[in-house]
């Protein structure tokens, strides 16, 4: 299998080095492949970087923009809504998404909006306007769009969407950086780093890099246990409570002697 | 200082999580309640999951009521026939609640319905007890003795088929009527993370007639067998026990206890239970206006 991919390589390479001969290309790296949360997690800041490679080293004349974006596993969801009810406010209309992703975050080197147009923006799915989430139910246009728009507001105002814009630097057209935070109830799974080159309004080159966010030590073997020996997890916290109480109440007992 | 809940799926701050414990268990140690009733809401306020703030009150109630289980059985202020009677039915209602909830959850009212059971539970026994000790401070200030009821049960429990005898508690009644009593609890542990012991221990005095000798020590009793079994119930249905969250609580509530059991030595009852009386009615209140008033968030989201 390897050899054979190795004479895949071989034979392709001159396509290879023809197609990227007059594209420039992006070499993206990312500070941390693997975020794992341990007890004392509070959040993470991912640095996202890399350099762009212009064909025979020629710099362009105008500066590239970069769009970097760092998306975690995708679920379906049930969004509700709340509204009066017998003077209560109460969850009364819902609308199901196929696809939203648990966390996603966007920033650029300018304003999404100047650097490509809303066709090219929905394509890449760049910008929390632009999400694809798959709306499951078959209300109508207007009430679907207002169920998007809450959801987008609730998810960005817990930290889990974000988008900024001039927030990705570029050092002398060639470098480029970006920083990502990730909050506390961040959830744990397979995440991708996109990076995208812009030129003149066209994605130019793509790049992908895969990260793992996943609870370690003891938080993951608490959650695992949780969700595997449920019975025995149980009996484990009604014993560990039971002794713990026990425990206390005895100390201070003999405290007070 | 933070710390990270693995089954809440969040971060908080230790210190304030303690703390809450605390303030919980110095009233309990005040008054001999369990103060799940004001744990809950707390947690919730805070941003804990509701599901996972009340299972992990629940297991949290298990290891307060340890030590006050152990006090009562030393002075033979336990009766053991009357208790097991209650955890039958506590446990069984347990159960059937962990159904009730899995359908409201589904439905999207769980969080509605936790919100309404508390401000009726909450503001009926608040008011109960407003009223109660503020008749007994007037009779108390214009030295006239408390009129007091005489001790018996409502004729309703008289009239249920089948009579047990319960020494300890000086009772001929049928098993039926604890046995509901204890059901009803059942499901409000699972429900609201509550002991309960707000409902059981005036519905034993006022309606079922108990010796109050044995009234606290048996309610405490059904209590830690019965937030132990709905542990479980939570840990197998909603998997939403959390043992870091509920340590941290128990850190704080044993400790308070001591100190609030001290704090209410040096008080006068009356104003102990006054005092109580508007805490309770202050959570009702908060519940009723978070119901009324537009909320903050609009929007919730599940996972499907």
């Amino acid at each position: 299998m390897t050899r054979l991919g190795a004479w895949l390589i071989l034979a392709l390479a001159p396509l290879l080095l023809a197609a990227s001969a007059d594209k420039p290309r992006l070499v993206p790296d990312v500070s941390q492949r693997e975020i794992s949360i341990a007890y004392s997690f509070t959040g993470a800041e991912l640095l996202l970087f890399g350099a762009i490679l212009y064909p025979d080293g020629r710099m362009p004349d105008k500066a590239p923009d970069i769009v970097v974006v760092l998306k975690g596993p995708s679920d379906p969801m049930l969004l509700r809504e709340k509204a009066k009810v017998l003077g209560m406010w109460v969850n009364a209309e819902s609308a199901r998404f196929r696809s939203v992703p648990g966390f996603y975050a966007i920033a650029s080197s300018r304003p999404l909006k100047t650097l490509v147009d809303e066709r090219t923006a929905a394509i890449y799915e760049l910008g929390l306007a632009n999400l694809q989430l798959s709306p499951s139910s078959g209300a109508l246009p207007e009430d679907q769009a207002r169920f998007q728009a809450g959801l987008v507001d609730l998810m960005r105002r817990r930290g889990l969407f974000d988008e900024q814009s001039g927030s990705v630097e570029i050092t002398d057209r060639v470098l480029y950086r970006a920083r990502l935070s990730i909050p506390a109830r961040v959830p744990v799974g397979a995440y991708t780093a996109e990076t995208f080159l812009i030129q003149n309004g066209r994605v130019v080159a793509v790049a992908v890099r895969d990260i793992v966010i996943d609870k370690s030590g003891f938080e993951r073997f608490v959650a695992n246990s949780a969700q595997r020996w449920p019975f025995s997890y149980g009996l484990v916290a009604v014993l560990l409570s039971l002794l713990f109480g026990w425990a206390a109440s005895a100390g201070f007992q003999r405290m007070r002697r | 200082m933070h710390i990270y809940l693995p089954i809440a799926g969040l971060s908080v701050n230790v210190l304030v999580i303690v703390g809450l414990g605390g303030v919980v268990g110095l009233l309990s140690g005040m008054f001999g309640v369990g103060g799940g009733f004001l744990t809950t809401p707390l947690l919730i306020f805070y941003g804990i999951p509701p599901t996972v703030a009340v299972a992990s009150s629940a297991t949290q109630i298990t290891g307060a009521s340890v030590s006050g289980v152990f006090a009562h059985m030393g002075r033979q202020g336990v009766d053991f026939r009357m208790g097991t009677v209650m955890v039958v039915g506590g446990v069984a209602g347990s159960i059937a609640g962990a159904g009730v909830f899995r359908l409201l959850q589904e439905s999207g009212q769980i969080d509605t319905v936790i919100a309404l059971v508390y401000v009726i539970l909450l503001g009926g026994i608040g008011l109960l007890m407003a009223k109660e000790a503020a008749t007994s401070i007037g009779a108390l200030r214009s030295g006239k003795p408390v009129p007091s009821s005489g001790r018996r049960h409502h004729p309703l429990i008289a009239s249920l088929p089948m009579r047990w005898r319960f020494y300890r508690s000086g009772l001929y009644i049928s098993p039926l009527a604890p046995l509901a009593l204890g059901f009803l609890t059942g499901v409000l542990t699972v429900t609201l993370g509550v002991g309960g012991g707000f409902i059981m221990v005036p519905a034993m005095i006022y309606m079922l007639g108990m010796s109050t000798r044995v009234v606290v020590g048996t309610s405490l009793f059904q209590i830690l067998f019965v937030t132990a079994v709905t542990t479980m119930v939570h840990a197998v249905t909603t998997q939403a026990v959390d043992i870091v969250l509920a340590g941290l609580l128990l850190i704080g509530s044993v400790t308070g206890a001591q100190i609030g059991a001290r704090m209410a030595a040096k008080t006068r009852p009356e104003w102990l239970r006054l005092f109580l009386a508007l805490i309770v009615l202050a959570v009702a209140l908060r519940m009723a206006l978070g119901l009324g008033w537009r909320p903050d968030e609009i929007y919730s989201v599940d996972p499907l």
